[in-house]
């Protein structure tokens, strides 16, 4: 599946995210339960979990489960992020068979922000830089040995005026 | 005849009076670049006791931890990169006419940025790096670049980067209009303008580490030596001129034209005392 | 063209660090230009790596990824001189593909 919509309004987008979803959740509960090696192969583009507003929609459709808080995932992310343009923000773990790690920004309208896929072979941490709308928690999950383990951190968002 | 012996002998001891009461008066009107950057620093250092004179090109990344940790990590691979890239590039692609950027400066443009702005004594103004160089591109024939955009962001970013490390070490000549350039430029940077009645000093001397609204305002000392900058705000690169600009619309204050004699005189001051301190542009800024 | 991808690939012991830059809007169609009207949403989706055939590293992205985005992964293998193949696609089928020595 391609995104075509980038002559869209606003308002036409949002229409059709909508009807989005309610198509791809479906389709996206499939392969769930056929097998769950699938996930680590999928080199698939996950479209539909980009598109779902919560948090809890969009693990739900890239998962298809829900995670428990771990402090063995651990979330490295700024108190006040000096412009929400531009907040880094990493995870290093010491959980086994790590197979993806996935970064969400609660108050985004989508939530899902990154999710990285990690082979056998390469090392259970990750640093990016993310956009924030405003104040919101930051939710890391990695998937190890087919479940999923959370961290949450609160990052403040304040937006520039004058000053630097 | 008698009356004329009378004038000059009158003119004389007036001339006498003002050389005895001259000098007093002098002393304390004469404009002195090397004290005022002496007590600049001066006031810096004592406000921020902890940071060393070289801290202050980092601007407010030397005054805050969380920021600076944040700034730690924008560095190991920092967002200007691409313009330095593209600055380089640039910078050693010849004009049509067969000449380059490289024939127009010292030491072919390499190293140089800490000796800029400089007092031109043939014009009698104040050249800054941004002038210098769009008066190469138009002496070879090509059209001058927007002092605000990206490309001369470009240029600057490359040769500040030739020069990083580099102290500072702008030259005021003896000649009265260097001098008078110097004190305009001074006069700006402390006089209040805008809707806000804000001078450059109410926010970089007065209040540098305090938080305007959300961000954390850098100190006046060592603003120049990390130009140009890639800023957050921004989303992109910014040369001086953007810098001076954006600054006087932020105080609702009605900006003047990139490069104007003003602009120039200011950042002759700004840099000169700010002299001993690294060039370390480009930078990034929140 | 200058490739819109920098790389960084650093061996050190039994694994490889590496960071990638890229030079992309990252629209995230949320964001109105001067003149009010939308910026229509235009973001790279998928980022991988490749070293000695096999990916290493693939990220998804949506548009809350900042713009000119970065990553920074390791992985064990790789070795001083080795090629590591990165590339991009995004939402609009545009694409960049780059081949990096490890270091």
């Amino acid at each position: 599946m391609t995104i075509t919509d980038n002559g869209f309004t606003a308002t036409r987008r949002l229409v059709l995210q909508g009807a989005g979803l309610v198509i791809l959740v479906g389709l996206g509960n499939i392969p769930l339960g056929v097998a769950p090696a699938l996930a680590a192969a999928n080199d698939k583009y996950p479209e539909d979990a980009f598109k779902q507003k919560g948090e809890a929609d969009a693990i739900k459709s890239l998962y298809g489960k829900t995670a428990e808080p771990s402090d063995k995932v651990k979330l490295d992310a700024p108190e006040i992020a000096e412009n929400g343009a531009v907040v880094p923000i990493s995870l290093t773990t010491t959980l086994a068979d790590v197979t993806s790690i996935s970064f969400l920004v609660s108050e985004n309208p989508n939530a899902l922000a990154a999710s990285y896929q990690i082979p056998p072979g390469t090392v259970p941490a990750v640093a990016n830089r993310l956009k924030m709308a405003k104040t919101s928690n930051v939710i890391a999950i990695v998937e190890a040995g087919g479940k999923l383990y959370s961290a949450t951190r609160e990052v403040k968002v304040t937006v520039g005026g004058c000053g630097g | 005849m008698r009356s004329a012996i009378h004038f000059a002998s009158a003119a004389l001891a007036l001339a006498a009076l003002a050389s005895v009461a001259a000098p007093p008066a002098l002393a304390a009107d004469t404009p002195n670049p090397a004290a005022d950057a002496r007590a600049f620093q001066k006031y810096f250092i004592d406000k921020f006791p902890k940071l060393k004179l070289a801290d202050f090109v980092n601007g407010p990344y030397s005054l805050n931890e969380d920021m600076h940790k944040q700034w730690e990590e924008k560095e190991q691979f920092p967002p200007y990169e691409f313009s330095l890239d593209m600055g380089k590039e640039m910078f050693s692609k010849p004009f049509k006419n067969g000449k380059s950027y490289a024939d127009c400066f010292p030491n072919k443009g390499i190293g140089i940025r800490q000796d800029y702005p400089y007092f031109d004594d043939k014009e009698g103004k104040v050249v800054t790096l941004e002038l210098a160089l769009n008066r190469c591109r138009v002496a070879n024939g090509e059209a001058p670049f927007s002092y605000v955009k990206d490309e001369m962001a470009a240029l600057t970013a490359y040769m500040a980067f030739t020069s990083r490390g580099k102290p500072f070490d702008i030259k005021i000549p003896n000649d009265p209009r260097a001098l008078e350039a110097y004190e305009n430029g001074k006069r700006y940077f402390y006089t209040r303008r805008g809707q806000l009645n804000f001078s450059c000093a109410s926010c970089h001397v007065q209040n540098p580490g305090e938080r305007i609204r959300a961000e954390i305002l850098a100190p006046a000392l060592g603003i120049l030596n990390a130009m140009p900058i890639y800023r957050s705000e921004w989303g992109g690169m910014g040369t001086i001129s953007r810098r001076f600009t954006t600054c006087n619309v932020q105080t609702r204050g009605v900006p003047l034209d990139p490069q104007s004699d003003e602009y120039r005189d200011l950042e002759y001051y700004l840099s000169y005392v700010s002299n001993g301190l690294p060039i370390s542009g480009p930078g990034a800024r929140p | 063209m200058a490739s819109t991808i920098r790389v960084r690939a650093t061996s050190s012991g039994d694994t490889t660090e590496v960071q990638a830059l890229i030079q992309h809007p990252m629209d995230s169609g949320f964001v109105k230009d001067a003149k009010g009207e939308i910026i229509p949403p235009h973001f790279i989706q998928q980022l991988t790596f490749e070293h000695d055939g096999k990916s290493v590293f693939v990220a998804n992205w949506g548009t809350a990824v900042s713009k000119d985005p970065y990553v920074k992964f390791s992985f064990k293998g790789g070795n001083k001189g080795d090629d590591l193949k990165i590339s991009w696609v995004d939402n609009k089928g545009a694409s960049d593909t780059t081949t990096a020595k490890i270091l």
